[in-house]
């Protein structure tokens, strides 16, 4: 059906909740594209033969055919598209930083803003949900047995790949909910659960088994999934691990929580809903130490639970912050301060032993370091203090050790990660892959989907050769 | 589900259960622990496996009722199921060697002491059992750790039953009376077992605690269970629950361990006007 180019320079704002009314709730913030705004914006799409955008995905999604067929408004259509390459595109289009991916390569951006990828994705899968009546077949099964260790986006990627394929997958999760971040560590005013469990009922509809409470490392082992079990292949995607803390003055104060305590308390354990009794402090002035997505999801929760100031300390300036731009554009619209070129140097502690303020010293940028990011470097001096009662440390994680040490024979590097081949994940260990922040350190969830669907790929040809 | 097999009252405050959890009861080793919900919608509560019995896939755990989560897992019958149970968490206590131990446990904490205690007795190692409650009706495991001690001191606070006074005494005069115990392993409240390892330092008689810390995941996720050990951050669930007592930091842990003390008391309150309504 042909239609007319949609030429303007500027991509579809999205509608949002407005930010005084949404700092309060837990709501989604982006409401998401109505039907006439998506197809007005798949129009912008010039349809490039080279497809610089699809190099920019992880999962390599035919980014301008699904566009396409949401220009010419078949929804269903664009969703085939995109299911054929990813597996949760409902939640992709949320949380991927499609700046640095797709939307970063988009010709349309050179001259103006680039398509509104990630809207589209969303758009599409949520109209899929809410419109398509058709149920998912379970494929016929094909006898061989696959364990998945982590019921995260990557575990859960390469457990659907893997049932499509035919394999009979269980998926052993050591929460009491699967999801993995989904569901511990992203809000759901970013990521609502009930898209994570429409997701997961998915994967259960077409066979894949997720058994939770199980920790293997401590219950089972993988030497015991692959022997007595009858696992022929294992994939582990156990995501991040421990928290990490500065090693400052004063992080063992009460008030002092890693994101992933504060996260996990607000989101898995429910602590926003009314009358939960799930443990939190009712923090009043917060700061966030850290610049990624997880400190803006920390302080946006913070926020929410009713501190009335709550700052983001970060030791860079504001263009080197790695949360995705459309989250610390959220953060400002919100009201969380931004204290960048800040660094903490210890917190500060009353008689009871609580947080009363964090003593902070100014940054400046110096000479390039490893990562080729300016090394910032504290002025000389330039101590000054902030009144705080809450710090929520969020700078990163490192890998968990339960696997890794029970599980003989498989290499990991010096930082303690999963030590793989490359691009199929194979481990050091036959029949073993592995994949996600478990082998990188803390990482993206499309990366992590990425990896589970390469696992995916190997582990289905390493078991048709064996 | 994990269905309730025996549930008992020790004391008043204190119960016992009985969970079925075949794969736990297979692997479970004295100083783990497991994490369990009650329902659905209920906090996971890590407490330490009080026994095991790997033929009949049985996992003991011994709780004492303190908040409201600890009430509604109480309100559980038998019969009845937890929503929840995971484990065997934490990284067993290592009692391979010894061959003179004292064991000192406090209140509640003796349901923990006591698999050690019965650990040790089964491998040969001489146990010197010291257990301490504050009042004779809050007693437990008396004849259990009696079976398998060398030696029982039973102490009181107001010396209703027993002795009358606290742990660290006796252990001193066992300590100076040249008993050369390989270690001592204390279990119980923080500042029982601060003061265990102060007394114990002193005389150079190594001392491993367990650390019973705020916690949520237990796996090595959330960090909520750090502490400070020899200046380092550790963290009970993946590096513990067993600590070097004589480089832990108690104070910071006792402050550390007060974090929801109010919000506690306000949960338990609306636990309790709930199960009144529910009676009204």
């Amino acid at each position: 059906m042909p239609f007319q180019r949609n030429m303007d320079p500027r991509k579809c704002p999205m509608p949002s909740q407005d930010p005084a009314v949404r700092a309060h709730n837990f709501s989604e913030v982006a409401l998401g594209y109505t039907y006439d705004m998506a197809v007005s914006e798949a129009r912008r799409c010039l349809g490039c033969k080279n497809k610089p955008c699809v190099t920019g995905c992880p999962v390599q999604i035919d980014i301008p055919a699904f566009i396409e067929r949401v220009a010419n408004e078949d929804m269903e259509g664009a969703y085939q598209v995109l299911h054929a390459s990813s597996a949760l595109p409902a939640v992709c289009g949320r949380v991927c930083p499609q700046e640095n991916q797709c939307e970063g390569k988009c010709v349309r951006g050179i001259k103006g803003e680039s398509v509104g990828i990630g809207r589209l994705e969303r758009f599409v899968a949520d109209w899929h949900r809410e419109h398509s009546t058709e149920t998912p077949e379970k494929p016929v099964s094909n006898g061989h047995k696959v364990a998945v260790i982590g019921a995260g986006p990557s575990g859960l990627t390469a457990a659907g790949d893997l049932a499509r394929l035919g394999y009979q997958v269980t998926v052993f999760e050591a929460l009491h909910l699967a999801g993995g971040v989904l569901v511990y560590g992203i809000p759901e005013f970013r990521l609502p659960k009930a898209i994570v469990q429409q997701e997961i009922d998915g994967l259960k509809a077409i066979g894949v088994d997720i058994q939770t409470n199980m920790v293997i490392g401590k219950v089972l082992t993988v030497d015991e999934l692959m022997g007595d079990f009858g696992f022929e292949a294992v994939y582990i995607g156990t995501g991040a691990g421990l928290p990490r803390f500065m090693g400052i003055p004063g992080e063992g104060l009460r008030g002092v929580y890693s994101a992933n305590e504060y996260l996990t308390r607000v989101n898995l354990m429910k602590a926003y809903r009314p009358g939960s009794h799930t443990p939190l402090l009712h923090s009043r002035k917060v700061a966030v130490v850290g610049g990624g997505n997880v400190a803006m999801d920390a302080a946006r929760c913070a926020l929410r639970m009713g501190a009335e100031t709550v700052y983001i300390v970060y030791r860079r300036g504001m263009s080197e912050l790695p949360a995705r731009a459309e989250e610390v554009e959220h953060a400002q619209e919100e009201g969380i301060v931004f204290k960048t070129l800040t660094n903490p140097v210890e917190i500060l502690g009353d008689e009871q032993g609580a947080v009363r303020g964090i003593r902070c010293v100014e940054m400046e940028l110096g000479e390039p370091d490893e990562s080729g990011r300016r090394r910032p470097v504290a002025k000389e001096g330039s101590e000054f203090d902030l009144e705080l009662d809450t710090v929520i440390m969020a700078i990163g994680t490192s890998p968990n050790p339960l696997i890794r040490s029970t599980t003989p024979g498989l290499e990991t590097n010096r930082r303690g990660c999963i030590v793989t081949n490359g691009e199929d994940g194979l481990t050091s260990r036959a029949g073993v892959y592995a994949g996600g922040d478990a082998v990188t350190g803390a990482a993206t969830v499309i990366l992590a989907m990425g990896a589970g669907k390469q696992a995916a790929r190997a582990i289905d040809e390493y078991l048709r050769n064996k | 589900m994990f269905k309730i097999i025996r549930k008992e009252a020790l004391n008043p405050t204190v119960t016992r259960m009985v969970v079925q959890a075949p794969l736990i009861a297979r692997k479970a080793l004295p100083g783990q622990f497991v994490i369990l919900r009650a329902g659905a919608d209920s906090e996971r509560i890590p407490l330490t496996i009080a026994d095991y019995d790997r033929e009949a896939g049985t996992v003991t755990v011994i709780f004492q009722v303190v908040g409201a989560g600890t009430m509604e897992l109480n309100d559980l019958a038998e019969g009845e199921s937890l929503h929840d149970f995971v484990g065997p968490l934490g990284t067993p206590s290592k009692l391979d060697g010894l061959k003179k131990v004292a064991v000192v446990g406090g209140g509640v904490g003796c349901a923990i002491a006591y698999p050690v205690a019965k650990q040790l007795h089964a491998q040969g190692t001489e146990v010197h059992s010291i257990v301490g409650f504050r009042s004779k009706d809050l007693v437990i495991l008396e004849p259990e750790f009696r079976a398998v001690s060398d030696k029982l001191i039973l102490m009181t606070d107001d010396g209703s039953y027993g002795e009358k006074g606290v742990v660290t005494a006796p252990l001193e005069q066992l300590i100076q009376a040249g008993e050369n115990y390989d270690e001592v392993i204390a279990i119980g409240p923080l500042p029982m077992m601060k003061f265990v390892s102060l007394t114990t330092k002193k005389y150079g008689v190594k001392t491993t605690v367990s650390m019973n810390t705020v916690m949520i995941d237990g796996t090595g996720m959330c960090g909520g269970c750090r502490l400070t050990v020899g200046g380092q951050i550790k963290f009970a669930c993946v590096d513990g629950p067993d600590f070097d007592g004589h480089l832990v930091d108690f104070d910071e842990a006792i402050k550390r361990g007060g974090t929801y003390r109010d919000f506690e008391a306000h949960a338990r309150e609306d636990y309790c006007h709930l199960m009144n309504k529910e009676v009204e």
